[in-house]
């Protein structure tokens, strides 16, 4: 653990409950799964609520096994397998449509974000950061989050921790305040990475070859969060 | 996913001719385009579960393939298509890979909704 961690620790914050919430199957893999798998090693409860099931994906597997009918039956395994790789303990699958969370109806939409937050009480949300984070659903996802979690009496808000990698982010955004060194979690990570079989060797995600250990520990061995501030 | 039989396909077109059928069509280059490569330009489309019907269509080129539907007052077309779902024998479920593996292009038909 990095001294920047300590942003959430100086709050004496007991970290029970975390509530991952982004668009797709394997957002959890390579935003968090290693941040994921050490909380619920000191004892966290997590819930991760995903938005779609990634049914408008461009990976079919190389060689493509899947096509379009077949994708969100495909994504929705693969999803559980990388849970249960990471641990978390509670998967919620919002049903909503991929590449439209940016269309969606807001009322529907920060409904279910709210009734979340009611019934689970979380410490922590873990999302994407609006703006800056390339994918339409990703923004929108964060956005969603943010603008729920602002309704709610400034004591009452947990800690947002957001992801963020647009090439323009730490420009305007400045450096990541959280970082967690998960090297000791790599396992659970690269299992849950690999057990989205449709995705994973794309190449922008991991390949189609097999990585040396110090690839992987430079590649997936530091996860970076921005604490969103509500102002 | 098998590579596309370009003979194998014009029986199935036939075969759903003349018929109310569901669309499913597609292309795409990814949300991540212009964020991998800056001189890309992002551009998607799609429609699902338009309801069609067509009373002629055919395959053509020599792969990737290009399919092209008479419609009542116009057209319905694909370019790029490579491959089939041939475990699917109800539904026409053609889609188009890039050298990567990933999905270009999708023209589905059904006589129920996808």
């Amino acid at each position: 653990m990095i001294m920047e961690e300590k942003t959430i620790m100086n709050t004496n914050l007991s970290v029970q409950h975390i509530l991952a919430v982004l668009p797709h199957p394997d957002d959890e893999s390579f935003v968090a799964a290693g941040t994921l798998a050490k909380y619920i090693a000191e004892g966290a409860q997590v819930t991760f609520a995903c938005l779609t099931l990634g049914e408008m994906g461009r990976n079919m597997g190389i060689p493509p096994f899947a096509n379009r009918v077949t994708l969100p039956a495909i994504r929705k395994v693969e999803l559980e397998d990388s849970c249960r790789a990471i641990g978390i303990q509670d998967l919620r699958m919002l049903g909503f449509h991929d590449k439209m969370i940016e269309f969606e109806d807001r009322e529907l939409l920060d409904g279910a974000i709210m009734a979340l937050l009611q019934e689970l009480n979380p410490d922590i949300v873990i999302t994407f950061y609006p703006g800056y984070s390339v994918h339409p659903d990703h923004d929108a996802t964060g956005a969603a989050v943010v603008r729920t979690i602002g309704q709610l009496a400034e004591e009452e808000r947990p800690v947002v921790l957001c992801s963020a990698f647009s090439s323009n982010h730490e420009q305007m955004i400045g450096r990541a305040d959280v970082t967690v060194d998960v090297t000791a979690f790599l396992a659970s990570k690269m299992a849950s990475i690999q057990a989205h079989r449709s995705q994973f060797q794309a190449a922008e995600l991991v390949g189609n070859r097999v990585l040396t250990q110090e690839e992987i520990i430079s590649r997936y061995g530091t996860e970076q969060f921005w604490t969103y501030r509500f102002s | 996913m098998q590579l596309i039989e370009p003979h194998h396909i014009q029986s199935r077109i036939n075969e759903l001719s003349g018929q109310d059928l569901y669309l499913h069509l597609e292309l795409t280059t990814g949300a991540y385009a212009n964020h991998l490569d800056s001189s890309r330009h992002p551009a998607s489309a799609f429609i699902s579960n338009a309801v069609i019907r067509y009373t002629q269509g055919s395959i053509s080129g020599t792969g990737p393939y290009r399919v092209g539907l008479k419609t009542g007052q116009g057209w319905i077309y694909a370019e790029g298509l490579t491959h089939i779902d041939e475990l699917d024998t109800k539904r026409l479920i053609l889609a188009g890979h890039d050298s990567m593996g990933k999905l270009v292009v999708a023209l589905q038909l059904s006589l129920e909704a996808f």
